[in-house]
């Protein structure tokens, strides 16, 4: 199987699913940290993305940061979590030699890196490939969606918040996504209301209702709204896995059954 | 194995497409050719029509949904306030433009004239621009590479009419890369009174914007200070605080201490922020006696006092 230049990294991968916006500062990278956890609870082995160049969010919230990308015979071994390799990760953010250097490239330079996170991470088997995006519709999200066309990428995950200014930001994703022909998994709306700890009283502090009216003018599914939890923000600031420490958070539900129909769109097949 | 050269020498530099590092780097051709070495006709173009803006703010964070375009446009309403003051705002976030919603403008479209296109006047003296008026529909995308977001942005400034403006502030996407680059290129002779940034407390943003406080201080942007929004939350029903963005590593405070640069304030989370926000109007107005109000205008008025320390005429300073 050598001499062909494809299949590539990506052929031992049974899934791949991309995490977009359009709105920056929704979740998307938190949405892609817990849905990688649960798809790991449901004893998945999942690799993370993360193509966000500029402010790559994904090694902290794994408690990752620092960790260093070395080579093998067959390329880039992606950096894993944990000892059973159940999760692994590729972020620009392992490869910055002080985590506070700013990567300040133009397009091309930035679609070349991205080129070569695809064809030179030797993923191996992984059930999904979850992939994190900037906010936008540019450089970034044209080069990832070239390199993964070949591998028929099962879809796309749409993040918002429920207000008018995020929604409106996500109707141009949404737009961005049947233009290049990726198909949307559905739409998740998060921070979808606070429950005050103390009062129990819930406050729609990024108003309400935005992510299942917009799900619904474009005619996709809505997967469901996640609340904000300020447990939720500090495991991930803390690297923590929040699917195995918080089930009682008022976020897991909403997280858990996303994880959920992703599995139930993409039962175990004999190969 | 193809590597994207770390240490480029810059598309203006003598060694660009010739260095060690421009093996394999995709633009190596068209460094070579020498393209990049000319400096681009548009900067003294740019130079010229900004003899009459007399202070350029950029609002910038690096970390995306911290607030931008919510502090940008709340800048604007804040200086405009005052009949006498002429407050032009630009909207250079091309894929993702919020301040047309924000400002109440939606729908409104651009007109062009003899002396260039002329702004959105939401008031008199607040001109607003943004490539969401030259949009037709609010689902178009605009999928464009950086090459044409930065042509966009070579226009805004250029080509756009803005006249006798006291205040110029430019709503930034979030990032570090084609928008940021040509705007500060683009404003290079123009003199930029400098840059606020916008974070929220917890670590997750504070890393990002600690990068683009290094790209301010690598493309020489002096840093006007911080503002960190979302700063806790006032429960409306029992009045109990929560921190639903945690500081877990000292938020903006000790990141600015770190750093040596001003903490110009923080804002609390108001539930009645996004809704104004939602409805195109000023959330000072709406709520004038919010918590989260007061800590705007208090911001508002150290920037006009950092402006005003600025003469026209004096060499740019640098950030500590």
């Amino acid at each position: 199987m050598e001499a062909a230049a494809e299949p590539g990294h990506l052929a031992g991968i049974r899934h791949i699913i991309l995490v977009l916006s359009g709105k920056g500062g929704v979740g998307k990278s938190t949405i892609s940290t817990e849905l990688a956890l649960a798809l790991r609870h449901a004893g998945k082995k999942v690799g993370i993305l993360d193509v966000d160049l500029c402010g790559p969010s994904i090694p902290r919230m794994f408690r990752a940061q620092g960790r260093a990308v070395h080579q093998c015979d067959s390329g880039w071994v992606p950096v894993f979590v944990d000892q059973e390799q159940s999760i692994s990760l590729m972020s620009v953010g392992f490869l910055l030699e002080k985590p506070d250097e700013a990567v300040v490239w133009r397009g091309p330079k930035k679609n070349a890196l991205i080129k070569q996170f695809v064809s030179d991470v030797a993923w191996g088997q992984l059930d999904y490939l979850v992939v994190d995006t900037p906010p936008g519709t540019s450089d970034e999200h044209m080069a990832t969606l070239e390199a993964l066309r070949p591998y028929s990428p099962l879809g796309a995950l749409v993040v918002t918040t429920p207000q008018a200014v995020s929604v409106g930001d996500v109707r141009r994703e949404l737009t961005f996504c049947r233009k290049t022909g990726l198909r949307v998994i559905g739409v998740v709306e998060n921070m979808s209301g606070f429950v005050c700890p103390h009062c129990a009283e819930c406050t729609s502090i990024f108003s309400r209702g935005g992510g299942e009216e917009l799900a619904r003018h474009a005619g996709v599914p809505f997967l469901g709204s996640v609340p904000l939890d300020p447990q939720l923000t500090r495991s991930l600031e803390e690297g923590q896995d929040f699917i195995q420490e918080f089930p009682k958070s008022p976020a897991f539900p909403a997280l858990f059954s996303i994880a959920q129909k992703i599995l139930n769109e993409t039962p175990a097949q004999l190969s | 194995m193809e590597e994207v050269p770390h240490d480029c020498p810059g598309t203006g530099s003598a060694q660009a497409g010739r260095g060690a590092s421009c093996q394999g780097c995709p633009n190596q051709r068209l460094c070579a050719s020498g393209v990049g070495a000319a400096p681009d006709p548009a900067i003294e173009e740019i130079k010229e029509k900004m003899k009459t803006v007399k202070h350029k703010i950029l609002v910038l964070s690096g970390k995306g949904g911290v607030g931008k375009s919510t502090f940008s446009a709340h800048l604007a309403h804040g200086l405009a306030e005052d009949e006498n003051t002429q407050v032009a705002l630009l909207d250079i976030d091309i894929c993702g433009p919020s301040i047309p919603k924000i400002m109440g403008l939606e729908g409104e479209q651009v007109h062009q004239s003899g002396s260039g296109w002329s702004p959105v006047f939401l008031e008199d003296n607040l001109g607003v621009m943004s490539v969401g008026f030259l949009l037709s529909s609010p689902d178009d995308a605009v999928i464009w590479r950086g090459p044409k977001k930065n042509g966009m942005i070579k226009q805004f400034l250029r080509d756009v009419d803005w006249g006798e403006v006291d205040y110029l502030i430019v709503d930034t996407p979030p990032g570090t890369s084609d928008e940021h680059l040509s705007v500060v290129q683009y404003l290079a002779a123009a003199r930029i009174d400098g840059a606020v940034i916008i974070t929220t407390p917890q670590e997750v943003s504070l890393q990002d914007v600690r990068k683009e406080i290094s790209f301010c201080r690598k493309v020489r942007l002096p840093v006007l200070g911080v503002v960190e929004n979302m700063s806790g939350f006032v429960c409306p029903n029992c009045k109990k605080e929560s921190q639903i963005f945690p500081p877990t590593t000292g938020g903006a405070e000790v990141m600015c201490q770190d750093l040596q640069i001003p903490l110009l304030g923080r804002v609390p989370l108001d539930p009645h922020i996004g809704k104004s926000c939602d409805k195109g109007q000023s959330f000072m107005i709406d709520a004038p006696d919010s918590p989260a109000t007061l800590a705007y205008r208090s911001i508002i008025q150290k920037i006009q006092e950092l402006c005003s320390l600025h003469q026209p005429k004096e060499e740019t300073l640098t950030s500590s």
